[in-house]
């Protein structure tokens, strides 16, 4: 086993060694392999040769895959290996940081803008994405007044304001719950209800997509019980893309599942197909729990 | 077992002498702080009363009061919160929101950190040179208030960016991930967020600057003063005037300066009434900044 991970891992570093323009070997196959399992005819995401580099490090090689329009697409693989990463690339957050790079494209479907171009207005990506994170992170403020900020900004008010808010709390799944405390503080919630709450105010803005950062990692079965099931029903209404460390939950929740490994897209492909009879062997390890 | 009741038997020594020797260092404190107090009340509740508070100085001890001084010190105090709290509080969040991290930032960054302890003497000077002498602004309120702002701005700056630190990062990818702009997430997030950390710094550096002396004295403030500043307020249009501002001045620690150095023991006694007066003030100032903080803790829990 371990023998075999060494030779996995060789190849790679051999690949990250060799000319960045010069297609590496597997993931050119797992680009082919991407687009025809995601050749189906609505597409709403295509990352073409992404790259991301922190400083000096290189965080994302040679990303190439494809989004499907309303469908839940999962990103798995070991810590460190970029699946944050990648799905940080899609709002831009990357800008508020020093340092940060970008190489290649992701055109967002079907408006073909490229979202990480240099033209592109790190904040109208903002407007358009939304993203839950990994611990939930209610503002202190009321919790009619967490769901309504992102309205606020885009100029809802009055009695539209009401109903919209209260339509994004009965998508999420809250509600029942909080109907008669809205003017309480996002605080007296409990950890799952606010991540919940996270997501009623991602998805009051109505996003091209939604992205979830490893949304159950502080939360416990039953809140990530809810949330799974939520996730699968917003996907009529969103395209969405979650990173997990969940391998459970990957095959839960999504259409299509992505491997990742030390920067690198190792397979991309339909999630039964992914865990029932991976292409890659070191795919298969992962999802065996080999290491990671 | 024997050994580890010999080990949990020293341990447990341990703990009671620093117990004690806890007590004893926390009453050092206390008691020293009580004990000059209870003189100061001693002594200074026998003049204070009305007429103390509603009279100018006089060269009778028993006639004597602190209006003039007492006025002096209020305005003083809300031109140098007026000027300090709004550039400080900017500055803060400049540097640590807006401004790039890199060596310049670091050294301002030092540079600030070393600023709040530099003797407030040296700002007296630096005030007599600019203020007084070089911008011509007299020895006046404005120069006054301007000097114990320059003095407590750092103390500002560092306690801004100190409560815009402790809010998480996560609130700001959460704010900035909804499309707010930076000035959003500042006006909207981080200023009502931190307010009550920006709130007790602030008070800080005012109580600080309350009780200045050496500053003032070097820039010129009178020792002797018979005489208010003319209203804010008038009876004709516009109805407010900032002739307030060029008025010469004197404050409570001024005042007190100069009872304590004359020999007469009744100017001791009265000196020993302003010092209540202005302990007061300075607890009236610590009150409201803690009720606001509380106002504000109640509104954000994290």
């Amino acid at each position: 086993m371990s023998a075999s991970l060494e030779i996995g891992i060789a190849s790679l570093t051999q690949m990250t060694i060799s000319d960045q323009h010069a297609q590496p070997q597997v993931s050119s196959e797992v680009a082919e392999a991407g687009q025809k399992t995601v050749g189906s005819p609505k597409i709403k995401a295509e990352v073409e040769g992404l790259n991301f580099f922190y400083g000096k490090l290189q965080a994302l090689k040679n990303i190439n895959m494809g989004f499907n329009a309303n469908q839940v697409t999962a990103i798995i693989g070991p810590s460190g290996c970029g699946k944050s990463t990648l799905l940080r690339c899609f709002n831009r957050i990357h800008d508020l940081y020093p340092e940060t790079r970008y190489e290649g494209k992701i055109i967002l479907q079907p408006s073909g803008i490229n979202l990480i171009g240099p033209e592109t207005d790190p904040l109208e990506m903002r407007m358009r994405m939304s993203m839950v994170f990994q611990k939930p992170n209610a503002f202190p403020k009321s919790v009619f007044d967490n769901v309504a900020f992102g309205l606020r900004l885009r100029g809802v008010a009055g009695k539209e304001l009401k109903d919209q808010v209260e339509q994004s709390l009965r998508s999420a799944a809250l509600w029942d719950e909080v109907k008669d405390r809205l003017r309480e503080s996002a605080y007296t919630l409990s950890g799952g209800q606010q991540q919940r709450l996270c997501i009623a105010r991602a998805l009051a803005t109505e996003p091209e997509i939604l992205l979830f950062d490893e949304p159950t990692s502080a939360l416990d079965p039953i809140a990530t019980a809810k949330i799974e099931n939520l996730i699968f029903d917003l996907k009529r209404e969103v395209t969405v893309v979650i990173v997990t460390h969940n391998m459970q939950q990957a095959a839960r929740v999504s259409d299509f599942t992505a491997f990742m490994y030390l920067g690198e897209l190792i397979e991309l492909a339909p999630t039964k197909v992914m865990f029932e009879n991976p292409a890659i062997k070191l795919t298969e390890e992962y999802i065996t729990g080999h290491f990671g | 077992m024997s050994d580890f009741k010999r080990i949990i038997a020293k341990r447990k020594r341990q703990d009671f002498i620093f117990n004690i020797v806890g007590i004893m260092c926390t009453l050092v404190g206390i008691v020293t702080l009580g004990a000059l107090l209870t003189d100061l009340l001693m002594d200074g509740l026998t003049r204070l009363n009305w007429t103390f508070l509603t009279s100018f100085p006089s060269r009778f001890a028993a006639r004597a009061g602190i209006l003039s001084s007492w006025v002096g010190t209020l305005l003083i105090m809300l031109v140098t919160a007026l000027t300090a709290v709004p550039l400080g509080v900017s500055a803060g969040i400049y540097l640590e929101e807006y401004a790039r991290k890199n060596w310049v930032t670091n050294l301002i960054e030092i540079n600030i950190a070393n600023l709040a302890g530099v003797p407030s003497i040296i700002y007296g000077l630096m005030a007599l040179g600019l203020l007084v002498y070089q911008f011509k602004l007299g020895q006046s309120v404005l120069t006054g208030g301007l000097t114990l702002a320059f003095l407590i701005l750092p103390i500002v700056i560092v306690a801004t960016r100190e409560a815009l630190r402790t809010i998480p990062q996560g609130i700001r990818e959460a704010a900035y991930a909804l499309g707010s702009s930076k000035w959003q997430v500042v006006r909207h997030h981080l200023l009502p967020y931190s307010l009550g950390g920006t709130m007790t710094g602030i008070i800080i550096a005012l109580s600080r600057a309350i009780g200045e002396t050496a500053p003032l004295i070097t820039i010129g403030a009178l020792t002797f003063i018979a005489f208010l500043p003319p209203l804010p307020v008038t009876t004709q249009p516009p109805f407010l005037s900032i002739e307030w501002l060029w008025s010469p001045f004197s404050v409570l620690p001024i005042q007190m300066f100069n009872w304590v150095s004359r020999p007469d023991q009744d100017f001791v006694v009265n000196a020993a009434g302003a010092g209540l007066v202005l302990i007061v003030v300075t607890l009236l100032l610590n009150a409201i900044a803690i009720l606001i903080r509380y106002r504000v803790r109640k509104r954000i829990k994290w």
